[in-house]
């Protein structure tokens, strides 16, 4: 009795299924499906955002690092030496690197400084001072390299011949940094034209602030920083070994490629030379892998989320059509046929959501936050979003609708046939 | 083409046992006009749903041209009602997302007509149930005995063995019902086994044969005179 001419097979099921999804999709209320649109963008935009600020906090942070202070490669000393040795030697091997741009020589130590050193004080009383780096540098390589006279808030740039003055980091005055913990000060009273003393081992010597520096970087922001013959003189160097020396390659330049060539070139001899990833402090890195899990675990509430309104919207949506579903069948319309009816229309639904986001992610807010990052308090916060990334969240988010609708229309395919007709 | 054998159907309420159908048996041959006739609560519809494998009976057999239809699995049903029988249903049954032309191509291409074949099968339907110029109108658009129209083109456009009809004429007016009663009559002429519950006897008498239930027995079964 049962003639053969009608096979029921998966490709007759997938396209009975999509001609009746498509119409129910294309004759549904528009403000409805709208609206479940929308839910979808959010959805996406859960997922991709959310973690994609909280790792574009630290990403922010370690971006201007890069930018502003270590570069593309870094020369820093042995672990068990205080400088570069043959400092001059090993810069003029970096300006021979393939694809150079840049380099920035820079001389740093421990220092002491006091504001109201002048002051006679009570015995027992102590001086306004405060742990500081004291940072050397040169005033025109320097500015080539990071651009640090954006940086100066107040007052003005150091000239080469600043030999009495120095620019102050903001995290070192009170004003900017407000905490007075044991074992921690920052100055107070100290302004453009202040004088402060600078004491470094033996060495003392009195400057002017010629500026305040505020930059989200930590290498200026805590630092005294001054030309390099005073920071030499003062940390007492008789040599020119430095103690950083930070290169800026060309954009589409390797910086492995630049490594290398620094090693073989001998570098490895005098100094560590790392790329900037590997010179980023592990507890930056290990932040961005907490943010990133933290990311993570919000964007999965957020899916679980998406799929609950996937699997409402669905179930709702058989519950009410469950007749006509009792209908379809009662025609000898496959269940399979029409379960995957259903599995389209959640499948559009979170295409149309996952599209609509791309282009607001990729076209809008990523670009946004790249023009204006957010001003987070220690690091200008991006939006860390690439397309593989979301690709791979839109295909979760696909995979997670289609079961959410799966399931609740498979919940009311399944019932009785003529129980579904009758509507009993 | 349909027989049917000690057919019983008991519905459990409860600790009662309630008779829809008390070991019914009878057969139809292809190509007759059968109309089902009885008070509410006879068991009419209860017949129907088991003849066109909508449900399966307490006990007893159908056989569709020598098949025992019973005891098929839900997927062979499936595909027997897909293949075999057509239905109309007394409050049309109509998928409203769907167009006339739409609804009708449904089951062919189910069966795996492709677009273009399946679109000219549901025209020759609509165009015989007379509503060709309205096959692009929605549900929505339609009169109701312009929809029981489409439910009736729907249940011919994939030539079934047997049309079933549950009550078609319940919520049409006079006039209208005089036209779908027409249509079936002309589609039993054309050879189509057709068979209809309805409880108004002026319609039942239009066909071959009328059976008259009560109580879940059959109570007469009689040929109708032309």
């Amino acid at each position: 009795m049962i003639e053969k001419k009608a096979q029921n097979s998966f490709s007759k099921n997938v396209s009975v299924g999509w001609f009746l999804a498509r119409r129910e999709l294309r004759r549904a209320n528009v403000w409805t499906t709208s609206l479940i649109v929308l839910v979808m963008t959010l959805t996406f935009l859960n997922l991709i955002v959310v973690s994609g600020i909280l790792v574009g906090l630290i990403q922010g942070s370690e971006d201007a690092q890069k930018k502003y202070a270590i570069g593309d490669i870094v020369i820093s000393p042995f672990l068990n030496r205080a400088s570069i040795l043959q400092t001059p030697e090993v810069v003029k091997i970096v300006k021979t690197i393939p694809g150079y741009k840049n380099h920035a020589v820079r001389y740093t130590g421990g220092a002491r400084v006091e504001s109201n050193y002048r002051e006679t004080i009570a015995p027992g009383e102590k001086r306004d001072g405060a742990g500081a780096s004291v940072l050397g540098i040169d005033p025109i390589a320097e500015e080539r390299f990071s651009g640090i006279s954006k940086f100066v808030i107040r007052g003005s740039y150091l000239s080469p011949n600043d030999g009495d003055s120095i620019l102050i980091g903001k995290n070192l005055l009170y004003e900017f940094t407000p905490i007075e913990a044991p074992g921690f000060q920052t100055l107070k009273n100290v302004e453009v034209g202040s004088r402060v003393k600078v004491t470094a081992g033996e060495t003392e010597k009195e400057y002017f602030v010629k500026g305040i520096i505020s930059s989200k970087v930590d290498e200026f922001d805590t630092s005294l920083v001054m030309i390099e013959s005073e920071a030499r003189h003062l940390l007492n160097r008789t040599d020119l070994d430095a103690n950083t020396i930070a290169i800026q390659i060309l954009p589409g330049t390797d910086p492995f490629q630049a490594q290398k060539f620094l090693l073989d070139s001998g570098v490895g001899d005098y100094a560590r030379v790392q790329t900037a990833d590997e010179a980023f402090p592990k507890f930056l890195k290990d932040i961005k892998e907490t943010f990133r899990i933290l990311g993570t675990v919000i964007s999965g509430i957020g899916l679980v989320v998406a799929s609950i309104t996937i699997f409402i919207v669905i179930f709702v949506n058989a519950i009410t059509r469950r007749r006509f579903i009792g209908i379809l069948k009662g025609i000898g319309i496959n269940k399979k046929a029409i379960l995957y009816s259903y599995m389209y229309k959640a499948t559009i639904y979170a295409s149309l959501g996952i599209i609509f986001g791309m282009v607001l992610v990729f076209g809008l807010i990523k670009p946004y936050f790249a023009a204006n990052p957010i001003n987070f308090p220690f690091s200008d916060g991006i939006l860390v979003a690439t397309v593989p990334g979301a690709m791979s969240q839109a295909f979760i988010l696909l995979i997670t609708t289609m079961i959410a609708g799966y399931i609740p229309a498979n919940i009311v395919i399944k019932q009785n046939t003529l129980s579904a007709i009758l509507g009993r | 083409m349909i027989e049917v054998k000690n057919l019983k159907k008991i519905f459990q309420s409860g600790d009662q046992e309630i008779i829809a159908l008390n070991d019914l048996s009878f057969s139809v041959p292809q190509g007759q006009f059968l109309t089902v006739t009885g008070k509410s609560g006879s068991g009419k519809s209860t017949l129907l749903y088991q003849l066109g494998l909508l449900d399966i009976p307490t006990s007893g057999e159908v056989y569709i041209d020598g098949t025992e239809a019973t005891r098929q699995n839900e997927k062979d049903r499936t595909l027997s009602r897909l293949n075999d029988l057509g239905y109309i249903f007394q409050d049309y049954a109509i998928l409203p997302s769907l167009t006339a032309l739409e609804n009708t191509m449904l089951p062919l291409l189910m069966q795996g007509y492709d677009k273009k074949e399946a679109n000219e099968k549901a025209k020759k339907a609509l165009d015989k149930v007379g509503l060709l110029d309205r096959m692009n109108n929605l549900p929505s658009a339609l009169s109701g005995g312009q929809q029981q129209r489409v439910s009736i083109a729907r249940a011919i456009s994939h030539d079934p063995k047997i049309i079933f009809a549950d009550e078609p004429t319940a919520n049409l007016d006079s006039e209208t019902s005089a036209h779908v009663i027409e249509a079936f009559v002309k589609l039993n002429q054309e050879g189509q086994t057709i068979i209809m519950v309805t409880h108004e006897e002026e319609y039942a008498k239009m066909a071959h044969r009328t059976i008259t239930m009560a109580d879940g027995n059959i109570v007469s079964d009689i040929m109708n005179k032309k």
